[in-house]
């Protein structure tokens, strides 16, 4: 974004310049082996109920006990947006009645939360702050669509999420856009969380008010229920204008009110949740379950130096110390599995720029394809070293080019316990034919036939040659060693 | 009394005087000769306990090492989970509930070689001072039937003072076992906070909370804590340090100096000492002088302010605590209508007790956006104050010793309908469970035929010092 950029939105009816002040709540689930309190796993998907203990089912007696795995993820996270930890913090309760919430209260920090500040640069240098961090457990799920009866699925509750919240400094939609794009990518890199909405492991509300240009902030509306970061976008856009109209009306009776807002994809507007009249009071007090939780300067120290290099600091370097081309950087940290990849390769010792071509031309556009089943680019199961023997294969000429991509191909197909590079060439019989007596009667038998193409060529048609390589080749199976094919062409048709 | 308690049964069945089956068959046979007046269980679990017996019996003979509480019949509140027992927490609400989980108490209890009789009744979810909030029955004072036998832990506290077994486990929030044991003439000790974990005890308050055990001598409640206490990686805050010891003393207490909190003995302690207790107590402190101790005078300047802080903190953590009682996962559900909150708003209508409904209200006010200051955390910070206290009384004495009860037992009915006048009895017992210190309770003598209970105070954590000088004192009562 440019510095000429201009967040306002100007009414098309009255001219006036309006402001749009957007906060936005972010959950993320921790990627922990287990739950925040309890020792059971958690796998999207899995059949209901299947991943539940006496905790998660808040069966009496039973209680929570906090998982220090969650915990460092949670520190790391903070750490990785330049936040403050707190030396000392605390699990409060916060209470309300709901099928999928099995002790009545959830888990969560209230008033001493893990973590404050820190935040998020955008591109054009708008700094966009976190007021805080806080650590919670997920609630359940229920499920309404199945019948008569509701049903209420546990697996989820007890999963632990951190909530970021911001404070209210972005302007517009695309800069909750791009806020959301590097936090994805910031905690991504940290190992914190995966960060998929579609498997709920992202979700976000967004707070938006709207005031003229040098006014005071109005009344701000909260909008849930938003599943992509496209959607956000567009439902920060339509809630302004919907919150400018209204003003514009000058009928008070119109104006916002406080209140959460659905955004509806399908019809790209935002209606009524519920008022503020019914807002919620949670009777937040302390869990005296959970003693405070003490972090102590050395376990932040770890955390700190467990913490891996952010994306944006790697594409600079990438351009800066490597001289590849701001693409190509883009490229290989688009994801943090690439741009790790990438690093190993350089470490096994591979040119920076072939393996940036191969990764981006090759490697990064097999995942998601069907045939070879990589959900991401962590499944990859081609090492490093496997691929720096592809290339010295290609290097040394005992295979072409093109028979590097296949070996490759094949050896992804293979999976991970697949046979290995020396085994795939013979396997595939890719290895050139260096052999000057296979390579002769091939030759020969192209010459079969081709009387203008041999005149054109003695006549002083240099080009003639390519025309006889062509079927030579064909004949190998693509394996004739090219260079080789040439010299013994030119040499039989001097002869 | 004179049936064996926990020490005695456990040596007499590895001696081969006895077996675990006979013993416990006399046990039944006595519960089946008082339960039926003194409403001390629910449920007796005759088959699993004999089955437990005989292959106790078995095991000792195959020349296994006899568990430190081996053969030793036990009674569990109706609060604390036993897989395969009912733990109805004396409520409509969980009526037949069974957990799905061992309590880590109980599991120590079990794996030392105990034998798990019965579940006993207990005021709904520990809210009562006297077993009348049973949603079932209220156990009887053996002394007098008419009398109450005190609570919450009534019938586990009845179970162990009418001989049906050696030894009990209660929970003690405010007071819970440490005012029926007073009550029954019977020792029950509230540890310091922690020390045995929570892990399966149904929480009222938590951050009160601790399992409590009931036997007949100071002795035998040090048999039961060195198998109960330690951490547990099931409970946050379970403690382990420092480890209880039993420290072979021939019960001098030399040079020890005896706290005497003149609060505690004024009338104007919220609810006036009874001069029989009064009495009592003083010649119990003769005793303590006889034993080598010197009394010296303290002060707790907080006290006043004690049950007010429970009450605010207690009733603030239970209506948390029994949020999850909502009919959705376990217990009796309530349908009105088809709405969620219907249901819920039914199940909790009909399935608590007029006292829970008064505490979880209480509760829900305290925490209320608006009143969270002025009560629950005003009460806090009292709380610390009441802690502090301890602190500074501790400087000047090794224990203190008050009295554990205002009164002896009183008739049934006669503070039902009076829940202030009920909850003020528990005055003297409330302060231990907001500083989260030892508190022991033992028979110090009788007033007009009734038990007079007096109870023993020690710093956080030091356990050992306070059943060290309750045993002392009972060698020397002997």
């Amino acid at each position: 974004m440019s510095a000429a950029h201009d967040p306002a939105l100007v009414s098309p009816r009255t001219g006036r310049r309006w402001l749009a002040v957007i906060g936005l709540e972010t959950h993320v689930q921790l990627k922990t082996r287990t739950k925040l309190f309890c020792g059971c796993e958690y796998r999207f998907g899995a059949e209901p109920n299947t991943l539940t203990c006496a905790l998660c089912t808040a069966q009496p007696g039973a209680l929570p006990v906090l998982n220090c795995e969650a915990l460092a993820l949670a520190v790391r996270a903070g750490l990785a947006l330049g936040a403050d930890i707190a030396p000392l913090s605390k699990f409060d309760r916060k209470h309300y009645f709901y099928c999928d919430l099995p002790k009545g209260y959830q888990i969560s920090q209230y008033d001493q939360p893990y973590c404050k500040g820190g935040g998020i640069a955008l591109a054009s240098g708008r700094f966009i702050r976190l007021e805080r961090i806080h650590m919670e457990e997920d609630a359940g799920k229920a499920i309404h669509d199945r019948g008569a009866s509701t049903l209420v699925d546990l697996n989820r509750a007890g999963v632990p999420l951190i909530e970021m919240v911001t404070q209210a400094d972005i302007q517009t939609a695309a800069e909750a856009f791009e806020y959301l794009t590097l936090l994805k990518e910031r905690l991504q890199y940290a190992g914190v969380s995966d960060c998929d909405m579609e498997k709920g492991s992202l979700r976000c509300d967004v707070n938006i008010s709207v005031r003229p240009a040098g006014e005071g902030w109005r009344t701000k509306v909260e909008i849930k229920n938003l599943n992509s970061f496209r959607f956000i976008a567009a439902a920060i856009e339509h809630e302004a204008w919907r919150q400018i109209e209204a003003y514009e009306s000058e009928d008070p009776a119109q104006y916002p009110v406080q209140e959460t807002r659905l955004y509806d994809p399908e019809r790209n507007q935002t209606r009524t949740m519920r008022g503020k009249e019914s807002a919620r009071d949670y009777r937040y007090c302390p869990d005296p379950d959970l003693p405070p939780v003490v972090l102590d300067a050395s376990f932040l120290e770890r955390e700190r130096s467990n913490l891996s290099e952010p994306a944006d600091s790697r594409r600079a370097r990438y351009r800066e110390q490597l001289g590849l081309s701001p693409a190509d950087a883009a490229a290989l940290t688009s994801e943090r599995a690439a741009s790790d990849y990438f690093e190993a390769c350089l470490r096994s010792g591979i040119d920076a720029r072939d393996a940036s071509s191969w990764i981006r031309n090759e490697l990064l556009g097999w995942v998601g394809e069907p045939e070879l089943g990589l959900r991401d680019f962590a499944q990859l199961p081609i090492s490093p070293r496997e691929l720096s023997e592809v290339l010295e294969l290609i290097r040394s000429g005992r295979i072409a080019s093109n028979a590097g991509r296949k070996l490759l191909r094949a050896r992804a197909l293979a999976g991970p316990d697949g046979p290995g590079i020396a085994a795939l060439v013979a396997q595939l019989g890719l290895e050139q034919v260096q052999d000057d007596a296979q390579l002769e009667e091939w030759c020969r038998a192209a010459l079969i036939g081709k009387e203008k193409i041999i005149a054109d060529y003695r006549s002083g048609k240099e080009a003639a040659l390519n025309a006889l390589l062509g079927p030579v080749m064909k004949q190998s199976g693509g394996r004739a060693a090219p260079e080789k094919v040439r010299e013994i062409l030119k040499r039989l048709l001097s002869g | 009394m004179t049936l064996p308690g926990v020490e005695a049964t456990r040596a007499r069945i590895v001696a081969g005087t006895t077996s675990a089956e006979a013993n416990l068959r006399e046990c039944l046979e006595r519960i089946a000769a008082l339960n039926p007046k003194l409403q001390a269980f629910h449920t007796v679990a005759a088959q699993s306990s004999l089955a437990r017996a005989t292959e106790l019996d078995a095991l000792l003979k195959s020349g296994a090492q006899p568990g430190a509480l081996h053969g030793v019949p036990v009674a569990l509140k109706s609060n604390l989970c036993a897989s395969g027992h009912e733990t109805n927490c004396g409520s409509r609400l969980l009526a037949g509930w069974q957990a799905p989980y061992t309590a880590r108490a109980v599991e120590r209890l079990l794996d030392a070689g105990a034998i798990l009789v019965g579940m006993t009744h207990m005021d709904e979810f520990g809210f009562g001072s006297s077993g009348e909030n049973s949603a079932y029955a209220t156990a009887r004072n053996p002394h007098d039937p008419e009398r109450t036998a005190g609570g919450s832990s009534s019938g586990s506290a009845v179970a162990v003072a009418s001989g049906m077994v050696p030894l009990a486990l209660g929970s003690d929030t405010g007071g819970s076992v440490r005012q029926p044991a007073a009550l029954c003439g019977i020792a029950g000790f509230k540890p310091s906070y922690g020390r045995i974990p929570r892990h399966g005890l149904v929480a009222f308050g938590s951050s009160l909370d601790c399992i409590s055990p009931f036997a007949r001598s100071v002795t035998d409640l040090e048999c039961a804590m060195e198998v109960l206490s330690g951490h547990d990686a099931l409970d946050a805050t379970s403690i382990e340090e420092p480890p209880l010891l039993r420290i072979a003393s021939e019960g001098a207490l030399d040079g020890w100096r005896i706290g005497v909190p003149r609060e505690c003995f004024d009338a104007g302690a919220g609810s006036g000492l009874d001069e029989g207790v009064r009495t009592a107590l003083e010649a119990a402190l003769r005793r303590f002088e006889q034993l080598g101790a010197q009394c010296v005078e303290v002060s707790l300047p907080h006290l006043r302010h004690a049950i007010a802080t429970y009450y605010i903190i207690a009733c603030a953590e239970a209506s948390s605590n029994l949020a999850r009682f909502d009919g959705v996962r376990y217990g009796v559900r309530h349908t009105a209508g088809s709405s969620l909150a219907a249901m819920m708003s039914a199940t909790r209508e009909r399935g608590f007790g007029a006292e829970v409904k008064r505490r979880v209200l209480l509760g829900t006010f305290v925490l209320s956006a608006g009143y969270h200051e002025a009560w629950y955390q005003r009460a806090q910070r009292v709380r610390a104050r009441i802690a502090q206290d301890f602190e500074q009384a501790f400087e000047q004495c090794e224990v203190l010793v008050t009295p554990t009860t205002p009164s002896t037992a009183f008739r049934l009915g006669e503070k039902s309908s009076d829940p202030l006048a009920m909850y003020l009895s528990d005055v003297l017992t409330v302060p231990a469970s907001l500083a989260g210190i030892p508190a022991l309770s033992i028979d110090c003598g009788r007033t007009q035929g009734l038990p007079v209970g007096m109870q023993i105070l020690g710093p956080a954590r030091a356990d050992t010092r306070v059943l060290r000088a309750g045993r002392a004192f009972e060698r020397k009562n002997a």
